[in-house]
């Protein structure tokens, strides 16, 4: 009762203050880069979405117009505490305004309880969970560039579309991989293919071999792999030397990324199916834009999805303010601003923001090409299927975010 | 059946890294009676080495496979000459919280550079494909994994208990004063020894570095796996470690076969079993 | 094998004396926290563990066992307390409770197991025990995987204290924290405690004068995790999520090295050590990928330069009992 109330005054106060004293706005805004900058996803987050962050602030052109704007960084070590603490020391005390990026799912989901709290801004571009515009929807909160559930539908039922109709899972045995492999196997049953079976293998593990003899003995066309980072790596490096794709056997991961691709080197990956947003191979901006941030980052890395998600999603955020005009500091405000715009930038495309900020815009099923397709580094990904921006999130309807009225 | 078979066997793969990395924690711990923390992170420079050594001297596999654990080794005993050997005297735990430290670092420093995804190293031509068994499809490379380090392993055991050198190495650890007596160097044993030990420790980085991802992390969670071995085993004798190493790769092969989502824990549930029936550790003296 | 403990700690003859002026000043600096500007929820995180590292220290510092497993318990009381918060709706009171008792019968249970064997093994035993129940908990749906338990509610301490009040939340751990402190610096001067640095000191003469040493490592370990879990209980309020990563052995690692760069078996050295870490996590989030690094540093420096710790250096040039 007490927070509406003081919402309510700070809304008039607000108000108040637009109407007259509209030629001396407040034009400073903060941005929060919060990623991991050492452990598991610091190659698909890291330094590179501050980079990310940065070129939007430098390409959004409105320093040149009055607005003061600077980018700080800090490392959430995948804690949730930490993650929390960073997040709600730089409202308290630093005065940030907009916090991007966030992998991980566990801090990314305190984070954005934190910037419900403080009325901030949260858009996530680095985490998975669809939980962030279901269960724990806040007026606060945008997930940009990916989540579980498009991941599962878009590779399920595209491969399945593409022939791939007998599948076979081994799904890491923890919320994450049992909600992938649900969400799969639905896509894949919906598209007319059937679930041959599954194995739950236990987190962080190192030797695939016995998993996989089971998935070669099922005869499955596709192999899924319902896991992430360094488990989903090893599974398919192990994959290739029991001979799974020579046999015939497609392997799909669910949760894959270029950086992951570019570890694991093509002799490995070739063959491999998987879900993303962003290639930088696209069309002529994508390639402007990566070539740009290759030169800039340390060890000239293309971009990935993350990294196009926090560059694209800044862009929109900045586009939000300029049409406020300034007082950049109520967060519900511009999320509302920014569900209300239409989305368009030279990454992701035309999109829209759904009510439960969930951006929406196309998908794509990649194949990783063999050596002799590759015509240099970084070519990696020819294009399967485009899933279409409306079929590949998360139907409204479907969406348990209390923000939608039913 | 046939699937049975076909577990015992990569049981048995897993098993021959359980044991390369228990017997160098043993044969360290026997001289230096410290725990080496810093096995995980030397087992992860073993791979990198690999990798290095292929990507920037052009040297391949076959080298690698005795290049990487020697200049492992080398830097082994540098931290022995200049960080480990301020310990002597002070209880155990400080060669633990020691060595603690410095996996840290050395994660640390290799996750700054080469990030966390990992690098690719691809098997030897000669060890690539694979052959029909009948009852699995084994890869070439699995196959000499368990035949050379069951090589190394009984080479080590034969080194420390059948020669000279060996018997030397016995007797500086139960009596370092009466064999320096004898005019024989113990801190250069003891310098060697750790070498030796983490010599292991990056042979078994080499040999897995095809199999599995090259990532500073890969180390970090194998190394309390193989605590839990030792724990087991007990650190009494060579050949106890050599053996439990390869048993519980076996047990815990058919844990996947059986009960998949337990296999990560097997290990430590045998551990409590055995503690609480022979606390000493399997083959372990009570001292 | 023989028990030589004694360098961990040099022993001095203590004072009561100046260990109560001492926590008068720690109490009275405490106090004023809030009036200081000084940020609170970056001093309550680092008092929680700052308790979480004395439970320690009351094994390490005082029995002479090494538990490299510790957050077992600091992990166990915060997802037993963040369900009984938020899905069985208890009071914040209850929901402590229920939490160190949870993280007390885990105690009870690897105390028995781990106890059989002392030093290195000890060690090891209590890490790979850890690493079991991390993978149990990273399984069990009450966890919720690697999302954890988020959006704990603070709720109302016995019906009136608004712990979603950061001056109210605040000042609710400070007497949590004295609390177990208090705790600890009895067991430390009864007889009890005397009997556990006799242990330390050598056990086998403990033994010959009639002791059951095995029963008072164990009483000191439960009292230790029970502590810790104390400690995960309250620091749910603090963060309002409880994770995956309480449970990590990483964690272990840093409740080790708290204690180690405060002052091993000094009586305030894990307060202060709990402060430096949790201000190097914190202000030295920006360096990024060099923070486990420098951690890792500090650990090399402290075993080869530093063993007293920092209030044990101190201590010992002012020749304090601290």
């Amino acid at each position: 009762m007490k927070s509406r109330i003081s919402a309510l005054l700070l809304g008039t106060v607000l108000a108040f203050t637009a109407a007259n004293f509209a030629f001396a706005q407040d034009k400073t805004v903060k941005v929060g880069a919060l990623s991991d900058q050492s452990g598991l996803y610091s190659d698909l987050g890291g330094p590179g979405s501050t980079l990310a962050a940065q070129m939007a602030v430098e390409d959004s052109g409105l320093t040149g117009k009055g607005w003061k704007i600077d980018v700080i960084s800090a490392d959430h070590l995948n804690k949730p505490d930490v993650g929390a603490n960073i997040a709600r020391q730089w409202f308290d005390v630093d005065k940030v305004d907009i916090i991007v990026d966030v992998p991980n799912s566990g801090v990314a989901l305190a984070v954005s309880n934190i910037v419900k709290e403080k009325n901030g801004i949260f858009i996530d571009s680095g985490a998975g969970t669809s939980d962030l515009t279901n269960a724990q929807c806040t007026p606060n909160t945008i997930h940009w560039t990916y989540d579980t559930y498009m991941l599962a539908h878009g590779t399920g039922s595209a491969l399945t579309k593409n022939g791939g109709d007998t599948w076979f899972f081994l799904t890491a045995d923890y919320a994450f991989g049992a909600a992938l492999e649900r969400d799969t196997t639905t896509a894949v049953l919906a598209a007319g293919g059937k679930v041959l079976g599954g194995i739950k293998h236990p987190l962080n593990t190192s030797d695939f071999s016995s998993f996989l003899l089971q998935a070669q003995a099922s005869k499955a066309k596709v192999v899924g792999l319902a896991n992430a980072g360094g488990d989903t790596t090893n599974a398919i490096k192990q994959a290739a030397e029991f001979g799974l794709t020579q046999g015939g056997q497609k392997m799909a991961a669910l949760l894959l990324f270029i950086s992951d691709v570019h570890a694991l080197g093509l002799n490995t990956a070739q063959g491999l199916n998987f879900t993303e947003t962003f290639y930088w191979d696209m069309n002529d901006q994508t390639r402007a834009f990566s070539k740009r941030f290759q030169e800039r980052m340390k060890n000239h890395t293309m971009p990935t999805m993350v990294h196009a998600g926090v560059y694209s999603s800044l862009l929109h955020y900045f586009k939000a303010l300029e049409a406020l005009g300034g007082n950049p500091h109520d967060g519900a405000k511009v999320v509302a601003k920014m569900k209300e715009m239409p989305t368009d930038d030279p990454l992701f495309g035309k999109g829209s923001i759904e009510p439960n900020g969930r951006k929406i815009h196309p998908a794509y099923l990649f194949e990783v090409k063999t050596p002799s397709e590759s015509k240099g580094p970084w070519d990696y990904y020819k294009l399967l299927a485009t899933i279409p921006a409306d079929e590949a999130f998360t139907p409204l309807d479907k969406s348990t975010c209390s923000l939608l009225k039913k | 059946m046939q699937a049975l078979y076909a577990q015992l066997l990569v049981g048995l793969i897993n098993g021959s890294f359980y044991a390369l990395l228990s017997l160098g924690l043993a044969v360290i711990f026997g001289m230096l009676n410290i725990i080496n923390f810093a096995h995980g992170a030397l087992y992860m420079m073993g791979a990198f080495c690999a990798y290095f050594l292929l990507n920037l001297a052009n040297i391949g596999y076959w080298p690698a496979l005795i290049i990487a654990p020697v200049a492992v080794g080398i830097f082994g005993m540098i931290l022995e000459r200049t960080l480990l050997r301020w310990l002597t005297g002070l209880d155990h735990l400080y060669g633990l919280l020691l060595t603690f430290g410095l996996a840290l670092i050395i994660q640390g420093i290799f996750q700054n550079y080469f990030g966390s995804s990992g690098l690719p190293y691809s098997i030897p031509d000669a060890l690539k494909g694979g052959a029909n068994l009948g009852f699995m499809y084994l890869p070439i490379y699995r196959g000499w994994v368990v035949v050379f380090s069951l090589v190394v392993c009984l080479l080590t055991w034969y080194l420390i208990e059948r020669t000279r050198l060996g018997a030397y190495l016995r007797a500086a650890t139960e009596n370092p004063t009466l064999v320096r007596a004898f005019g024989i160097n113990v801190p250069r044993m003891i310098t060697l020894t750790y070498g030796l030990g983490v010599g292991l420790a990056a042979l078994a980085g080499v040999l897995s570095a095809p199999i599995n991802q090259v990532r500073p992390q890969m180390g970090a969670d194998l190394i309390i796996v193989v605590f839990a071995v030792v724990v087991i085993g007990g650190m009494g004798s060579i050949m106890g470690s050599i053996i439990t190493g390869f048993a519980l790769g076996v047990i815990e092969g058919l844990t996947k076969y059986f009960y998949p989502e337990a296999s990560n824990t097997v290990v430590f549930v045998l551990m409590v079993l055995v503690l609480l029936v022979k606390p000493t550790g399997l083959t372990g003296r009570a001292n | 094998m023989t028990v030589t403990t004694d360098n961990i700690i040099p022993v001095a003859a203590r004072t009561v004396r100046d260990e109560m002026i001492a926590f008068g000043i720690m109490t009275v600096l405490l106090l004023i926290v809030p009036f200081t500007g000084i940020y609170p929820f970056f001093v309550m995180q680092a008092l929680c563990f700052a308790l979480l590292a004395c439970a320690f220290n009351l094994l390490i510092g005082y029995g002479g066992l090494l538990s490299f497993g510790h957050a077992m318990f600091l992990g166990t009381a915060g997802y037993v307390s963040g369900h009984a918060l938020k899905v069985w709706g208890l009071p914040p009171e209850l929901g402590i409770v229920v939490g160190t008792l949870a993280a007390a019968g885990l105690a009870v249970i690897t105390g028995l197991i781990a106890i059989r064997r002392q030093g290195i093994y000890f060690a090891m035993i209590t890490l790979a025990l850890s690493q079991l129940l991390y993978f149990i908990y990273l399984q069990t749906p009450f966890t919720h995987g690697e999302d954890g338990i988020q959006g704990i509610p603070q709720g109302y301490m016995f019906g009136f204290l608004n712990l979603s009040n950061p001056t109210v939340l605040y000042y609710v751990v400070l007497a949590g924290f004295l609390l177990g402190f208090l705790l600890i610096f009895r067991t430390i001067n009864s007889p009890f405690g005397e009997v556990l640095k006799s242990i330390r000191e050598n056990e086998p003469r403990a033994i010959s004068l009639g002791y059951k040493t095995d029963h008072y490592k164990l009483l000191a370990f439960i009292l230790s995790g029970t502590l810790a879990g104390f400690a995960g209980a309250l620091k749910v309020f603090v963060a309002q999520n409880a994770s995956l990563t309480d449970v990590h052995w990483t964690m272990s690692g840093e409740i080790v090295l708290m204690t180690l760069v405060g002052g091993l078996g000094t009586i305030f050295g894990p307060v202060v050590g709990a402060f430096v870490i949790i201000a190097m996590e914190q202000y030295l989030a920006g360096f990024g990928q060099w923070v486990t690094v420098i951690q890792g540093v500090v650990f090399v420096i402290c075993v080869l330069a530093f063993r007293r710790g920092i209030v044990g250096e101190v201590a010992h040039f002012f020749r304090l009992s601290l």
